[in-house]
């Protein structure tokens, strides 16, 4: 069992290798990664602001009903809010949704491929089928921390909302949290993280698609076990980073 | 002209090509036959360079595949169409952009060339109307031949079809296999096929190759396959009940 988990690591870093041999015509590149950032940015913002909104509000409801002290200045709430969206909600919660949703979509495309025989055909042709599909995904989700600074803008307008129209705080005590003490690093290293996440967005699910053996039902598996991973590997890396960059 | 000699091909302990060597021609629909498990579908990657035997010579117009440079198995690959058994058609693309590709991909066509090549090599097919369709919008017969359109629509020079009657019925099937053999003709191409459709060995086979337990157990064509005596190929070829009463038939100068 550890040498097939060793094996597959090698296999992924060799797949990340030869990503970038025999580059696609160049025309043809721009045309995909423009369809990329259609299918994997564009497509999720719906999802992405829903969430958002809704996690700020609730994040923000959860500290106001939790803060009974006297002692503790209202204000907290909206100081509490901003640095739970920025620092984990947006870049860490929303990349764990897009590992199930643009996760599967890139395991499911590609295994179908597979199965189909297009990605034999691609090879045939003579033309690397990895930079082909592989390449593109990791380029458009390069967009990944423009979806993550909606996410994190939405989040706080979300916070505010609850905040205000539920009664908590006053607009002024929640706008005086939110600037209170603000470390703009702080935006650095969740955007850091972001594109750290977009790479392992783009290619686990990729991995698992790729070199993935069956039929219709394998391709459902694959998806499965593309989403377990990837969410795994984001949280492993998010601790590292984390230890890395803000301890 | 392709040449084989003595090709192997294990996967573990499993011998799955056992020193293969034959010709097939130029101009000629060659056919590789054989029971499933024979080796056919590793004989055919392994000609078009998917799978890398591990002995043995493959020679493309007199030159071996193990000599060619880089450069050289880009440009052989520019020079090779395939025919996959399910089709193989691009699900995101239409009927027209499916077979543009290769050309999109590897030519200097302005859009106004590819555009006619595009619609002469579809109506060679026979296709007409449905340009702007999806694979999924026609029939398994059609995706067939728009499988083919993309495959010829760069003039190959070797043509490699899997099963190119597998799922379609006797009469599309029979289309199929006359358009192959028509544009074999036509364009001088070394065409191989792999298949299972003894219609299409007693239709198309002017070279016929049978390989067993990954070895080739008889090599012929459609004209003396109906005399040999051969067990192994007879056994195969005839095991029908339909292809037994016309062997019992021919025998009787029926």
């Amino acid at each position: 069992m550890l040498s097939s988990y060793t094996k597959s690591i090698g296999q992924y870093f060799i797949m990340i290798l030869d990503m970038f041999k025999r580059m696609t015509k160049l025309s043809e590149m721009r045309r995909l990664i423009m369809q990329e950032i259609d299918d994997l940015i564009i497509n999720s913002m719906g999802i992405v602001v829903f969430i958002s909104f809704f996690i700020g509000a609730v994040v923000t409801i959860q500290t106001a009903l939790n803060l009974s002290n006297p002692l503790i200045p209202k204000s907290l709430i909206g100081y509490a809010a901003r640095q739970s969206i920025i620092l984990e909600f947006a870049p860490t919660f929303i990349s764990i949704i897009m590992a199930g949703k643009v996760g599967s979509f890139i395991t499911s495309s590609i295994g179908t491929m597979r199965v189909t025989e297009q990605i034999d055909a691609l090879e045939v042709m003579g033309i690397n089928s990895l930079n082909y599909l592989v390449l593109p995904k990791v380029i458009a989700l390069m967009f990944y921390p423009f979806v993550i600074a909606i996410a994190m803008f939405v989040g706080i307008i979300g916070a505010y909302l609850a905040a205000t129209y539920g009664g908590y705080l006053s607009s002024e005590q929640f706008l005086e949290g939110l600037q209170d003490e603000f470390n703009p690093f702080h935006v650095s290293y969740a955007f850091i993280k972001s594109f750290i996440f977009a790479f392992l967005l783009a290619t686990i699910p990729s991995f698992h698609g790729y070199y993935m053996k069956g039929g219709a039902l394998e391709v459902g598996q694959a998806s499965t076990t593309s989403f377990v991973w990837t969410s795994v590997v984001i949280i492993f890396a998010n601790y590292f980073i984390t230890q890395l960059l803000l301890s | 002209m392709i040449k084989v000699e003595n090709l192997h091909k294990s996967f573990g302990d499993l011998d799955v090509l056992n020193g293969i060597s034959t010709e097939f021609e130029k101009g000629k629909t060659n056919l590789i036959i054989g029971q499933s498990g024979s080796g056919k579908t590793v004989f055919l990657k392994c000609l078009l360079g998917l799978i890398r035997p591990d002995q043995g010579d493959i020679f493309f117009d007199d030159k071996t595949y193990n000599d060619f440079t880089v450069e050289e198995r880009r440009n052989l690959r520019k020079q090779m169409g395939m025919v996959f058994q399910g089709g193989a058609l691009f699900d995101s693309m239409t009927v027209e952009e499916n077979v543009t590709f290769p050309l999109k991909m590897f030519t200097k066509m302005t859009r106004a060339e590819m555009k006619d090549r595009v619609v002469e090599v579809l109506d060679r097919v026979n296709l007409v109307e449905t340009n702007h369709k999806f694979p999924s919008e026609i029939s398994g017969g059609m995706q067939k031949r728009v499988s083919i359109a993309r495959a010829i629509v760069n003039k190959p020079k070797f043509l490699f079809c899997d099963e190119p009657n597998s799922g379609l019925d006797p009469k599309t099937a029979t289309v199929i296999d006359n358009l192959i053999q028509e544009i074999t003709h036509e364009n001088q191409i070394t065409t191989v096929i792999n298949t299972h459709d003894m219609n299409s060995v007693f239709e198309i086979g002017e070279k016929i190759i049978y390989l067993e337990g990954g070895k080739k157990a008889w090599e012929g064509d459609k004209d003396i396959i109906y005399k040999t005596d051969n067990e192994k190929i007879t056994d195969f070829v005839y095991s029908s009940n339909l292809f037994q009463k016309v062997r019992v038939a021919q025998r009787k100068g029926l």
